[in-house]
């Protein structure tokens, strides 16, 4: 399934490439996106691996940009 | 203003008053009451940073801003530089403030671009009027807009009449006036009556969503300046960290001054992110994406941004994109015979001898014959139809076999003199074809269907060669004489006629091969053109607002069906690669030009805090004027 999520206070380009990366190379997750403008991040997600994906993408957003809120889109 | 900017200018201003008040501390009282001045103003201003530095250190991230950040003030610390140390913090968080400020204001901005979203539907339910979000309405319901409101989805209007602001969508500021029957496209606005719409598509579907999912979708295709950076950005810190580590150690074991050298190294430090590009760059692109939006340009990608700025060679299809592609019956001439017959009514019996015929057909020419004849069509009194491939139509009417097409199908049917009359008509109009039509075995005449040259069709091809186009190519399915017909009205010095739709392709292929650097963009009306819109280096689909294959099919979309649009988007183009290159320059020269500086000691911290902050800034507010396209 899609997940948009919306990453308020994201203000470090280079920050959202990190962000991408990382959520990209979890387990189950494909064509994910940051795009930086529009703080926005996107990715596909086998159905039963989703609720696991979110919680790490919280802890990896919480962890290295503290500013970031992640909020659903 | 943002609250995370508010709470950061309380910081940095109780920061730089504590920084004064070391300054003058440290003269009345000593060193030692300064320095306890001069820690409180660093914690003030740069905790979080400094409390980040030690999250990521834990996770093992080294070569994170933060720790660089925190390394570099707490080395000036050690070096007793305590003023340039809080300063740099200082100037730092002031140049992210400004930064996140920009960024915002470039946000909002692209936002506002993108505010084509309808808030809501008044869609009607068993009699009553209810609003609700436009994803909640299906196909075929019944939705009602008042003057002022968005269009929520597309639709046919089936009561009332207005007038409706398409500039959203098409970027066109002249209203357009409609009535029943009319359809409508959702984000244009209704201005004057209230209109009832019955829904054809459902939101995901309807023409403001897929315009805004392919501009905020086009940030994803990367140009290659883009790629660049990415690749850039992620060795240029490593890299500026290492030299850092080594001017520290080689300079202190050289010359055994270890605090010249450790100065120099925290002034790399702090030069060691490459935001300004990481920034300035996506937003440069995405600034002028947006610009063309709102012009009704829809450029897919920065990719295409990329190819369109060096595009040198236009290759147009005729029917639709050069004419105007709706046919019309020009002149109409009966033959001898007809004239006999029918006296002065034999231009009506003709017309209406050919619209009975053609009265099944959905052509364009029959369409304007049908068009034409405008009258209630008795489709009995028609029978025995015959489609006759590349030839036309034939068909019995009143007991009599009618024929109607080409001079091939003539040929067929006529003998004797009438062969004679027929030849002799062989006079081409711009644009044009001639229908022929045969009545029992007679020639009757023939009909002029013209298809139209647009308006401003020469002015605009005039502006694209202004804006970098060396030759402009156009391709047709019609005729040599046809097409030097249209082509020297638009005064297009290559055409290629008789091409069926395979041979586009390849005419495509020769003209992208047939000269090294060419760069070739192919425009068309994305109706039966898709596979040569994908083969050239950048396909450009015209007219489309409202049909999905061409928006699918194109690399470029222009909603209108106006060309000088092409030059516009072109123009656009380079001016956003233009800028995309200033950037680049500026952002790397100032930074490589204080590194080189702060090696030999000539540039201090504070020239590499600009060089980090200032730079990015000055970059953003650049990359901004993409926007305004």
């Amino acid at each position: 399934m899609k997940k948009t999520f919306i990453l308020e206070d994201l203000d470090c380009a280079h920050c959202a490439q990190k962000i991408e990366d990382k959520v990209a190379s979890f387990d189950g997750v494909s064509n994910c996106k940051v795009t930086f403008l529009t703080q926005k991040l996107v990715y596909d997600v086998e159905d039963d691996k989703d609720k696991e994906v979110e919680e790490k993408m919280r802890k990896f957003v919480k962890e290295t940009e503290p500013d970031v809120t992640v909020k659903k889109a | 203003m943002t609250k995370k900017i508010k709470k950061m200018i309380i910081r940095i201003a109780i920061g730089a008053v504590l920084l004064a008040a070391g300054v003058l501390c440290t003269k009345l009282f000593g060193e030692w009451v300064g320095l306890a001045i001069y820690i409180a103003a660093y914690l003030v201003i740069g905790f979080d940073i400094v409390k980040n530095a030690f999250v990521n250190i834990a996770h093992g991230r080294v070569f994170d801003e933060n720790f660089l950040m925190m390394i570099a003030t707490v080395g000036a610390f050690a070096c007793r530089e305590y003023v340039e140390a809080v300063a740099v913090m200082l100037f730092y968080q002031i140049g992210e403030c400004f930064q996140s400020y920009a960024v915002n204001k470039s946000r909002k901005s692209i936002r506002a671009l993108m505010s084509i979203r309808p808030d809501f539907a008044r869609v009607v339910r068993d009699g009553a009027e209810v609003e609700v979000d436009p994803t909640e309405v299906n196909i075929g319901e019944t939705i009602i807009i008042k003057p002022g409101e968005r269009v929520p989805l597309d639709g046919t209007i089936i009561e009332g009449a207005s007038s409706i602001d398409t500039a959203a969508i098409t970027g066109e500021s002249m209203p357009r006036d409609v009535q029943a029957g009319d359809t409508v496209v959702s984000g244009c606005v209704n201005t004057s009556g209230v209109i009832k719409v019955s829904t054809t598509s459902n939101f995901a579907e309807s023409t403001v969503s897929k315009v805004l999912t392919l501009v905020e979708e086009a940030s994803s295709k990367k140009a290659k300046s883009e790629q660049f950076i990415t690749v850039f950005a992620r060795y240029y810190t490593p890299i500026v960290v290492i030299s850092a580590v080594l001017l520290a150690t080689v300079g202190t074991l050289v010359t055994g001054d270890f605090r010249t050298w450790i100065y120099r190294a925290m002034t790399f430090l702090l030069i060691s992110c490459p935001c300004a590009l990481v920034i300035s760059i996506p937003l440069s692109f995405f600034g002028g994406i947006g610009g063309a939006g709102r012009k009704g340009i829809l450029i897919k990608g920065g990719n295409y941004m990329d190819t369109l700025a060096r595009v040198n060679t236009l290759v147009l299809d005729k029917t639709g994109t050069i004419t105007k592609g709706n046919f019309a019956l020009g002149e109409i001439e009966p033959s001898s015979y007809l004239q006999k017959e029918y006296g002065d009514g034999a231009e009506d019996e003709l017309v209406r001898i050919s619209a009975l015929a053609e009265s099944y057909s959905t052509h364009p020419i029959a369409l304007s014959i049908i068009a034409r004849y405008g009258r209630e069509i008795d489709k009995s009194a028609v029978s025995e139809i015959k489609e006759i491939a590349g030839k036309g139509v034939s068909a019995e009417i009143e007991g009599k076999k009618i024929s109607v097409g080409n001079k091939k199908l003539m040929l067929d049917v006529v003998e004797g003199a009438d062969i004679l009359e027929l030849d002799s008509c062989s006079n081409v109009v711009a644009g044009g074809t001639l229908v022929y039509v045969a009545i029992g075995g007679r020639y009757a005449g023939h009909m002029h269907i013209v298809d139209e040259v647009k308006d401003n069709a020469a002015e605009a091809l005039a502006l694209c060669k202004k804006a970098g186009i060396s030759d402009i190519v156009m391709l047709t399915g019609d005729n040599e004489k046809t097409a030097k017909a249209v082509a020297d009205s638009v005064a297009i010095d290559k055409y290629l006629a008789n091409l069926n739709p395979l041979d586009k392709v390849t005419s495509i292929e020769t003209i992208m091969a047939d000269e090294p650097g060419r760069v070739v963009a192919f425009v068309g009306d994305g109706i039966n053109d898709a596979p040569v819109l994908s083969r050239a280096d950048i396909g450009i689909a015209m007219g489309a607002m409202g049909s999905d294959a061409a928006i699918e099919a194109a690399d470029v979309v222009i909603m209108t069906d106006d060309l000088a649009k092409l030059s516009e988007a072109k123009r656009i183009a380079i001016k956003t690669l233009r800028i995309v290159k200033e950037n680049i320059v500026f952002a790397l020269g100032i930074k490589l030009l204080i590194l080189v500086l702060a090696a030999f000691g000539i540039a201090n911290m504070w020239a590499a805090i600009f060089a980090d902050v200032g730079v990015a800034f000055l970059a953003i507010l650049n990359a901004m004027r993409a926007l305004k396209a």
